[in-house]
């Protein structure tokens, strides 16, 4: 198998906020192959978009992060200073964020945008910097790139301004792009197409992805694996196919039962919803992240560290005191039920 | 941009109509202007003449239109007291007052604008906090005050500085610095507040994420939409000082517009009264359409509003 593009052991991290530290993210580890995507779920604050930024290195100044390993295609991330990052961001990782609306500076027009991506980061004229942005906006979609170039942000559209972000990532080329919401504050139609371009782009350029979300159904179409993530932890990795067709961990159970299945879900049935709200980071969490929301908590969930654990298949794994038949048959009940 | 122009344009002289006429009716203000030129021991045959050779038995609108066309071609009137053609006296007198200002104002942005720029980067560190005071102090100080401190120490137990007068260019520091230490405070804050907001938007991720330096972030993509504010309160308060510098200019006796104001409001000499709130506030209504052009280059949403 090829060397990843990027490996990740054990990533942290921590937030100084008033009452003390919040642990926003706790040693979690993963690896995305070339051309591979990478679906990280979870809802609102477990923690996600600051896994992503914290391998961007953008978080903000109260923020500490520290890894075992942090390797971006042979590249130690770890050591590098300010300066050697912002080396490779727009580079060799590129990021696309959740508000298309806010995220372009609008003072400047797109194609001055653009092209400051590229000129950053290679030696090139502003022509072939030009040139390069052109054909990335026509790959994104937008018809009549070259005078599209001259105008701004706010001229136009939410889904033409996630676009244009898309084609700001591309720029370089880069071997990894860190999508955060990308498609959230879209309109469902755009979310997609959107969702589509992002897929036939990492093919067609062979980067790998790096998708986080809190939508099941963006995950169920474009995800190879996936991590899902709760109160600052993976709580279940594994392929898409797995984590869908057999969901272990009680969390993941519980938020495949909250999407509607056409065809199957009836009419006037109640949605399935998880109870209770997401415990507070701050300072250490003993045992289970999830027993105070979990149905099938039990004494052994609420004391000492749980280990992600291996599900029937090798390349499965969940972090539960249940056994992996006890999850199959939770289950089977929950769908029952 | 060019709609856009016209448009502010169109508003300007608008503006400045009304103030022409609200200018023009200063002279009815204080009653019948003959009765008041001719003095305690005029016959009525004395003020008739007057009204008449001053044109004041006219009709109101007439005497209007005759006043702003006259105006609009430089010429205000004789001078009540200096038996003088106005214009020549303003225009003698304001490129003095234009420079004070440009240098009061100059003054005031390069010191604050940075000091802002540093506090936002740096909220709560010490540079921010001694820009903090500086504010504070600038804010609740007399003009009056600071001037007359900084004559003292610079002027007569240093000697460092020229105390009056408008001879050489070392004359002009200290009542810029005056001046414009007064508009400081304001500048100051708003451009940290404007700063503080921009450095945490999501633009300025975004240019982060492009692995940009962290000079360029700062000047190309924060200060320019941060600076939005700051060019309008600048264009403002310039035109503040050209009026206000009353007060500096008495105290340091530069000839300028503010010192001819008040001298002639002693006087009582209406039509160059008249005629320097008519420069002065033309001036501001230019200065204000400045400012919006200069919005409009930075900012490309306002183009089109």
């Amino acid at each position: 198998m090829a060397r990843p593009i990027l490996e990740v052991e054990n990533l942290c991290v921590d937030i100084n906020v008033p009452s003390g530290v919040l642990r926003a993210v706790q040693n979690i580890s993963f690896s995305v192959a070339r051309g591979e995507t990478l679906c990280i779920v979870g809802e609102s604050g477990c923690g996600k978009s600051i896994t992503a930024l914290s391998l961007m290195n953008l978080l903000p100044g109260t923020a500490h992060r520290s890894a075992g390993k942090l390797v971006l295609d042979g590249q130690d991330l770890g050591n590098l200073r300010e300066r050697e990052m912002s080396d490779l961001r727009g580079n060799a990782m590129a990021m696309i964020f959740q508000e298309p609306m806010t995220s372009l500076n609008p003072a400047y027009s797109i194609g001055n945008q653009l092209e400051e991506a590229m000129r950053r980061h290679r030696n090139v004229s502003a022509a072939e910097a030009r040139d390069r942005a052109v054909f990335l906006l026509e790959k994104v979609g937008i018809t009549g790139a070259r005078s599209r170039l001259g105008q701004y942000p706010h001229q136009l559209s939410g889904g033409l301004r996630q676009r244009v972000m898309i084609a700001m990532s591309l720029m370089c080329e880069p071997a990894l792009i860190l999508a955060d919401e990308p498609t959230t504050a879209l309109d469902v139609t755009i979310q997609a197409q959107i969702l589509h371009l992002l897929a036939e782009l990492r093919d067609e350029f062979e980067t790998s992805l790096i998708l986080i979300t809190h939508d099941l159904g963006v995950v169920a179409r474009v995800a190879d694996r996936v991590a899902v993530m709760y109160a600052g932890e993976f709580v279940e990795t594994g392929t898409a196919e797995q984590v869908f067709n057999a969901p272990s961990h009680p969390y993941t159970q519980g938020l495949l039962r909250c999407i509607p299945i056409p065809g199957k879900t009836k009419r006037g049935t109640h949605l399935g919803a998880i109870a209770g709200i997401v415990p507070n980071l701050v300072g250490r969490l003993e045992g289970c992240h999830f027993a105070s929301r979990c149905p099938h908590v039990h004494g052994a969930c609420r004391s000492g560290e749980l280990a992600l654990r291996p599900a029937f298949e090798k390349s499965h794994h969940y972090r539960c005191v249940l056994s992996p038949k006890d999850c199959a048959d939770n289950l089977k009940a929950g769908v029952a039920a | 941009m060019l709609s856009f122009a016209i448009k502010r344009l169109g508003v300007a002289i608008l503006v400045a109509l009304t103030v022409s006429v609200i200018t023009f009716s200063m002279i009815y203000l204080s009653g019948d202007p003959a009765m008041a030129l001719a003095g305690e021991a005029a016959t009525a045959d004395d003020i008739a003449n007057i009204r008449e050779f001053y044109g004041y038995d006219r009709p109101i609108l007439v005497q209007y239109l005759d006043w702003l066309f006259r105006a609009l071609q430089g010429d205000f009137g004789q001078s009540h007291y200096l038996k003088t053609d106005v214009a020549s006296v303003i225009f003698e007198r304001l490129p003095t007052t234009m420079l004070l200002g440009a240098c009061a104002i100059s003054f005031a942005l390069i010191l604050s604008i940075p000091l802002g720029v540093i506090s936002a980067i740096r909220p709560n560190s010490l540079i921010d906090r001694i820009s903090l005071t500086i504010a504070v102090v600038g804010q609740a100080m007399p003009s009056f005050w600071f001037a007359l401190t900084l004559m003292l120490w610079f002027g007569i137990n240093w000697r460092l500085l020229p105390i009056t007068g408008t001879s050489s260019w070392l004359n002009f520091i200290m009542p810029s610095i005056a001046l414009g230490y007064y508009v400081t405070p304001g500048v100051m804050r708003l451009t940290r507040a404007g700063m503080l907001e921009v450095l945490a938007s999501d633009y300025i991720r975004t240019a982060r994420a492009k692995g940009l330096r962290p000079l360029r972030v700062l000047f190309k993509h924060a200060l320019r939409n941060a600076i939005l504010p700051v060019v309008s309160l600048a264009a403002v308060q310039f035109g503040f000082m050209l009026g206000g510098s009353i007060v500096i200019e008495t105290i340091f006796a530069i000839n300028g517009l503010g010192f001819l104001a008040w001298e002639s409001i002693q006087r009582a000499d209406l039509p160059m009264m008249q005629a320097i709130v008519l420069v002065l506030s033309v001036f501001y209504i230019l200065l204000t359409f400045l400012a919006d052009m200069i919005n409009a280059f930075l900012d490309p949403r306002i183009r089109v509003t």
